[in-house]
């Protein structure tokens, strides 16, 4: 995989300091496993964390915690290995924490019609802002729109370029308020991404105004 | 006039030499994390947790949880130490980064009310770059001199972000700057951290 769009260090730094919303941590996690690059960074963003940990002024625990973890340890002698999820076969284009939600090829998948050329799936993640994943069809734009918050979008399939640049499967567009953009699907292939916000998106012009209430993302 | 006050030189050897016992302290706990793994020692277990629990807890009750929730939540990140000491690789992180990252999670699944699922990073290719444990400690070392360095502006974000757990709008709605500022101080900030674990600014 030729990875040419990577996350911003404040987007890593706010991974690995827990704050990003579940969608979004989620989508992380998935350019973590394609890109040896931002993994490597993120390597150093937790080291930050255990500097700091290392200088925090410790807060005595009660007086009984030791003693009273020293007697949990014997119900758990089993060591957890089961908790790590390493699915057997995953299809290319879905990455391992992705495949733990859809459990299976993108292109099985209940899509819901959005407009023209506009799939979606929403994951229901529940958390703050929206996760979806959404498929586009050769030629069509997404519309005008701006960022409220943060957009964060892993490229699973396909390609699309804007006005930012070209991306393609396992690329990321990290953007934020300040990108004003209308993303076109450049190949005969339907591009396929996962998209996480933080906040509600802003359309804009006319046809961004007609879509609003349908997309609602 | 200046010759009974300690030269620059002593003063250095002295700092030298803190710096150094602290750095053995940090190698020692990644020997003993290793080693939890092979030994099921609890005793072992117990020095670990009498060192890093106050820390964990300390950690917690930054991130705003309650007193009485914040014990609960170290008690199951130190459990997890426990639990997982066998997924400790001391070439990856340090023993601090390492349950740093455990009482992180630990967090996340308290404040989410689900657990988070956890992913296997796939086994990395045999890296040139790979550093040793000994190595990893020297690169903490030098970043905890980098953080200590760092203009007020880019720590105070750090820790907003680190150790209270706030967003990056949240943080810029506290400090009163736009979203954008937050982002370009933190970039900054660890590009410096970075500049002192041995890469390109």
């Amino acid at each position: 995989m030729n990875i040419r769009h990577h996350f911003d260090d404040a987007t890593l730094m706010a991974y690995a300091a827990g704050t990003l919303p579940a969608g979004m941590a989620l989508l992380v996690a998935c350019h973590l496993h394609w890109c040896p690059e931002c993994s490597h960074r993120v390597k150093q963003a937790e080291a930050l964390g255990g500097a700091l940990l290392d200088r925090i002024e410790p807060k005595a625990m009660s007086s009984n915690a030791l003693n009273e973890l020293l007697s949990r340890l014997d119900d758990d002698m089993a060591t957890e290995v089961s908790s790590l999820v390493q699915p057997a076969i995953l299809p290319k284009d879905v990455p391992a924490p992705l495949h733990h939600y859809i459990k299976g090829s993108l292109d099985d998948l209940p899509w819901k019609r959005l407009g023209y050329g506009v799939h979606h799936i929403d994951l229901n993640l529940g958390s703050k802002g929206t996760t979806r994943l959404l498929k586009i069809a050769p030629g069509v734009s997404v519309p005008h729109h701006t960022h409220s918050g943060n957009e964060l979008t892993l490229i699973l399939r396909g390609s699309y370029t804007d006005e930012v640049g070209r991306f393609s499967a396992g690329d990321v567009a990290d953007l934020d308020g300040e990108i004003h953009h209308q993303p076109i699907v450049d190949t005969d292939q339907d591009c396929i991404c996962l998209i996480a916000t933080d906040s509600p998106l802003k359309f804009t012009g006319f046809m961004g105004r007609l879509v609003q209430p349908f997309i609602g993302m | 006039m200046q010759e009974d006050k300690p030269t620059g030189g002593d003063v250095n050897a002295v700092i030298q030499i803190a710096e150094e016992k602290k750095k053995q302290q940090r190698d020692s706990w990644s020997a003993r994390l290793s080693s939890l793994a092979e030994t099921r020692d609890k005793s072992e277990f117990a020095a670990i947790f009498e060192y890093f629990a106050p820390r964990v807890k300390s950690y917690i009750m930054r991130l705003g949880m309650p007193l009485a929730t914040a014990e609960e939540v170290t008690q199951e990140a130190m459990l997890s130490v426990w639990r997982k000491s066998h997924l400790f690789n001391s070439a990856k992180a340090s023993a601090s980064t390492w349950i740093f990252t455990l009482a992180r999670n630990q967090c996340i699944d308290r404040l989410r009310r689900e657990k988070a699922v956890e992913y296997e990073l796939p086994e990395e290719e045999p890296d040139p770059d790979q550093r040793d444990m000994a190595e990893h400690s020297i690169l903490e070392e030098r970043m905890q001199i980098a953080i200590s360095t760092l203009p007020e502006s880019q720590a105070q974000v750090l820790h907003l972000s680190y150790y209270e757990g706030k967003s990056h709008s949240e943080i810029a709605e506290q400090l009163g700057i736009p979203l954008g500022s937050v982002k370009s101080r933190l970039r900054l900030a660890f590009s410096k951290l970075k500049a002192h674990w041995g890469e390109e600014e």
